[in-house]
């Protein structure tokens, strides 16, 4: 099954490769700036190559009744100070420059291809030799070795751009050559486990996909760096000996005439801008072309655009189970999460609403994609940027959380509620010792000195069972095992001593053994402090390890709660039960477990009836007509079908 | 700490033997002698081997690189094949010129460039995209071309500074302010933009992360997050970019000495070259590849303390 399911994701990955590679020329010639761009260097190239015709004068022309003159009909251009036509000499300079900046590209692109791919794909000591090389070669002053290069060889500019081309080469080597490694990992990934799918002919496709956007990006700006070289010697008088023109040398005649006449600057060195600016620009369109955005739609990022838009909806919308007994602690009502898309908005999280009673730890259950960990980033208000929450409302302890500000909301996270994520290694901030964020976090949460804030922080590593607090405390969250690193994080979030614990997926990147650890802590924990826990999981061990009460949830919605007992027991919706199907709980270990059949349906494209529909065995026509509403079963459960007195009729 | 540097010392020695050596392999490759660039191209063959016999030059490359490099390692780059002058001494002339022209650049890059960077990662709007517009623009003005019409505008039109030479610190520091201010201006310009979109970029892909969120989610002030822990992440790549813009800001300062009339290296440069005077372009290679092993050593450093993973490779 594993074999067929790898299968599949390499042909994922070849499809995606495809679409990139198939995407990238019409992405390309959509923009309008590369459309100008490319038509500017091809009008000035085709000028310079057919100078001979087209140039009005020949470029060594005096006209001496008219030296150091402003455009005019009869040269456009204007003149220089021994009266030549500028423009004349500026077509024929061109040729000049424009082979110089062929010879450093096809040197550089020679060289940075051949290193960056060897490289890449054969991996081994040639990688590290080729790497070694490029490091080297990258200290290298590239103007400086250009004066070595001509002062040797004497005003030999075909020697000097070749050495610019080799020198600019490691730059393009390395984008090459990571570009090859992104590819092969991909690859890699996905065919670790199938053994001889990765033929050298898919390599090299996939390669030459992955890699011609991000050099052509490369050579155009080696292109620009060419042609202000090139530039620059003949303005430093080591390149074309004068009479004959050059785009460098026309910018020193043009010094030598500003006294009289400062015109001259405009078309020479204008020319030259001209071209390295095109190149530049045709290099950025590339990039997007190959990142696959179209340029300028790439929304502005900023660490303002973080903070989440909050509103309150008019009226308590949406069903779900009522707090029965004690008050929740946290109480969320009819919270619909919104990210952009594009130029709108879709929704991920739809219509949720759930509370946790002081001290009760809740599952909040389902496969990935249902907007599980969205649901708890809402409450917490920590969502990518230009997300936008609504909820008729969100309390905490009393709190009507949606009416406060970003900065009124820092009072709650952390001390009220706190948070542990995934990922426990990159949760930690990688460029501080853990013991140093353990301390960090103690001092801003209890408002305590240096001295106390450590002694705490030792505490706190001890009661999350960290061998060694010490060693461990001087360590960095690379240097740690996944299960360590969890447990700093859980010591960072009982920092603030929060009543609310809100765990995402906390055991799924750890080994099996770690996992029942890190869940055997949490729940002493919470015996101990009393705290409510909120727990994001894919993985009934778990819910029925660690918590009471569990919630489903598909597509965005809530479609089942319950307790843990009775879910496990009798679940009600015909997801729940196909979750529970295809988990191990309850069935003999190493059983073949069924999968549920088809995907879950990405937000967006959710239909208008029961969004389970499509998979759901007992799907009738009914469940399709319109949304399916939250039907209280008992007194503590409900579900979101229509059908849950059939399912009885089932189970029985 | 001290492995790093020890590491990088390891690369770096060989480097400069690596640059020298071929310097002067070319060199000999090229043709002509020494005997004959002194003497000139009307001197008779027996003068010119007369002269290449008593300076050595007829010597077999690797004879003559290895008595060089004996010479160098004690500081003695050999005379100047034009003037005479000891190369060493001409160089360390000439570095106060240069590296007031290179480090004022820097700073004004820096300061410039991190400052407005930070600013558009952290408000957003119309600050990012004009650091990548200026970046595009500072990339594709030719800077000699600037000079000049920065020479055109503020020197002769308005008149408010000197347009050429340089007056030492020594002599008199407002002078010295006045000579920089404008070739530094117009050296550093056209990097400030980049700097600014590297910065920028790593402060946002900081604060993308995992470890933001949650610091976010663990209620930690903004302040905190953005100055203290995206700004660490986002240093060392940040020192990396200065680094390699130093280097293209050395390679600026020969074209800025150039047109702003001012006697430092490159202006030796260029007339070395000019002049074929093999020993100062040698001494010359040597002395530059030296400043760059040396900032690239300070980065590493600094990068390490910056970054704990990159100190454990
Ligand atoms: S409403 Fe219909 S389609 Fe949806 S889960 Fe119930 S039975 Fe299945």
């Amino acid at each position: 099954m594993s074999a067929v399911i790898e299968g599949a994701a390499i042909k994922e990955q070849s499809r995606r490769a495809a679409e990139r590679g198939a995407g990238f020329l019409p992405r390309l010639v959509r923009q309008p700036i590369v459309v100008a761009c490319s038509l500017v260097l091809l009008v000035i190239v085709l000028a310079c190559v057919f100078a001979q015709w087209v140039s009005p004068y020949e470029p060594l022309e005096q006209d001496l009744q008219n030296t150091a003159a402003g455009p005019s009909a009869s040269h456009l251009l204007g003149t220089d100070q021994l009266g030549r036509d500028i423009l004349s000499r500026m077509l024929h300079g061109g040729q000049v420059t424009l082979l110089g900046i062929v010879q450093a590209v096809a040197v550089c692109a020679v060289i940075g291809l051949f290193l960056g791919l060897t490289a890449g794909t054969l991996g081994g000591w040639v990688e590290t030799v080729a790497m070694r090389l490029c490091d080297l070669l990258l200290a290298v002053p590239g103007l400086v070795m250009l004066l070595v290069i001509l002062g040797i060889y004497g005003n030999n500019e075909a020697a000097a751009m070749i050495t610019l081309g080799v020198i600019m080469a490691p730059t393009l080597a390395r984008v090459v050559y990571s570009a090859t490694i992104a590819v092969r990992e991909e690859l890699y990934v996905a065919s670790a486990r199938v053994a001889g799918l990765t033929s050298f002919q898919i390599m090299r496709r996939h390669i030459l996909a992955g890699v011609t956007g991000p050099a052509l990006t490369q050579i155009s700006i080696v292109a620009a760096v060419a042609c202000i070289a090139e530039a620059g010697i003949g303005f430093l008088g080591l390149g074309v000996a004068p009479p004959a023109p050059s785009w460098g040398n026309l910018v020193t005649d043009a010094q030598n005439v500003m006294p009289i006449s400062a015109w001259m600057l405009v078309p020479t060195g204008g020319i030259i801008a001209v071209v390295t600016l095109s190149l530049t620009l045709l290099g950025n369109g590339i990039r997007d072309a190959y990142m696959g955005r179209s340029s300028g739609s790439s929304k502005a990022f900023s660490w303002r655009a973080l903070a989440v838009k909050v509103s309150q909806a008019e009226s308590p919308a949406g069903g779900g189970a009522a707090p029965q007994g004690q008050e929740p602690i946290l109480s969320v009502k009819g919270m619909t999460v919104g990210l952009p898309r594009g130029s709108s908005e879709v929704t991920i999280v739809d219509d949720v609403s759930f509370h946790v009673a002081p001290g009760e730890a809740v599952a909040i259950v389902g496969e990935s994609g249902c907007g599980k960990s969205v649901t708890i980033s809402g409450v917490l208000r920590v969502l990518p940027m230009g997300a936008h929450v609504t909820a008729a409302s969100i309390s905490f302890k009393g709190t009507e959380l949606t009416s406060l500000s970003e900065r009124e909301m820092n009072a709650y996270r952390g001390t009220g509620i706190g948070f542990i994520s995934q990922e426990p290694i990159s949760s930690l901030n990688p460029a501080f010792t853990v013991g140093h964020q353990l301390e960090e976090a103690v001092r801003l949460h209890r408002g305590v000195g240096k001295g106390q804030a450590r002694q705490i922080a030792r505490e706190l590593m001890a009661r999350v069972r960290l061998p060694e607090p010490e060693a461990v405390a001087k360590k960095y969250p690379h240097e740690l095992s996944g299960g360590m690193a969890q447990r700093i994080a859980i010591a960072r979030a009982l920092a603030g001593e929060p009543e609310l614990l809100i765990a995402d997926e906390p055991t799924t990147a750890l080994d099996v053994s770690v996992q029942c650890e890190i869940l055997d802590l949490l729940r002493d924990l919470r015996e101990q402090t009393g705290m409510a826990l909120i727990l994001v999981t894919h993985d009934w061990g778990v819910v029925a390890e660690a918590c009471d009460r569990a919630l489903v949830m598909y597509a965005g919605q809530v479609v089942e709660s319950a307790d843990v007992q009775s879910i496990i027991a009798h679940p009600a919706h015909p997801y729940t039960r196909a979750l529970l199907q295809s988990s191990s709980v309850g069935i003999a270990p190493r059983q073949l477990l069924p999968v549920i059949a088809g995907t879950v349906p990405a937000p967006g494209y959710w239909p208008h009836g029961c969004r389970f529909a499509s998979r759901c065995e007992l799907a009738e026509d009914a469940c399709r007509t319109g949304p399916i509403p939250m039907v209280t079963l008992e007194e503590s459960s409900a579900a979101r079908c229509i059908r849950t007195d059939v399912d009885e009729l089932v189970r029985t | 700490m001290l492995s790093v540097v020890i590491r990088r010392l390891i690369v770096a020695v060989p480097l400069m033997g690596v640059i020298s050596f071929i310097v002067f392999v070319l060199s000999s490759l090229a043709g002509g002698s020494v005997g004959q660039a002194i003497l000139g191209p009307t001197a008779s063959a027996e003068s010119v081997a007369a002269l290449n016999e008593k300076l050595g030059a007829d010597r077999p490359v690797l004879v003559q690189y290895v008595d060089w490099l004996g010479h160098a390692v004690t500081g003695d780059l050999g005379l100047s094949v034009v003037s005479g002058v000891p190369v060493a001494d001409t160089i360390a002339s000439r570095i106060p010129v240069t590296m007031s022209l290179a480090v004022g650049a820097l700073l004004l890059v820096i300061i410039l460039g991190v400052t407005s960077g930070a600013i558009a990662a952290i408000r957003g709007g119309i600050t990012g995209r004009l650091a990548e517009v200026l970046a595009v623009l500072g990339r594709g003005l030719p800077s000699f071309w600037l000079a000049l019409i920065a020479v055109l505008v503020f020197g002769v039109n308005l008149a408010w500074l000197p347009v050429s030479g340089y007056v030492p610190f020594a002599d008199s520091p407002s002078g010295w302010i006045q000579s920089l201010i404008l070739p530094v201006l117009v050296l550093g310009v056209s990097e400030i933009a980049l700097v600014a979109v590297v910065t920028r970029a790593e402060m946002l892909s900081a604060m993308r992360s995992d470890y933001v969120r949650s610091l976010r989610a663990n209620g930690y002030p903004w302040k905190r997050i953005v100055f203290k822990h995206v700004a660490k992440n986002a240093a060392a790549p940040v020192l990396t970019m200065v680094s390699l813009v130093f280097v293209s800001l050395l390679g600026g300062t020969i074209l800025m000495e150039q047109i702003f009339g001012m006697p430092g290296l490159g202006t030796l440069m260029v007339s070395a070259t000019t002049k074929h005077d093999l020993q100062v372009i040698q001494g010359l290679a040597v002395f530059y590849t030296a400043m760059v092993v040396v900032v690239f050593l300070l980065t590493d450093i600094a990068s390490g303390y910056l970054n704990a993973k990159a100190r454990a490779r």
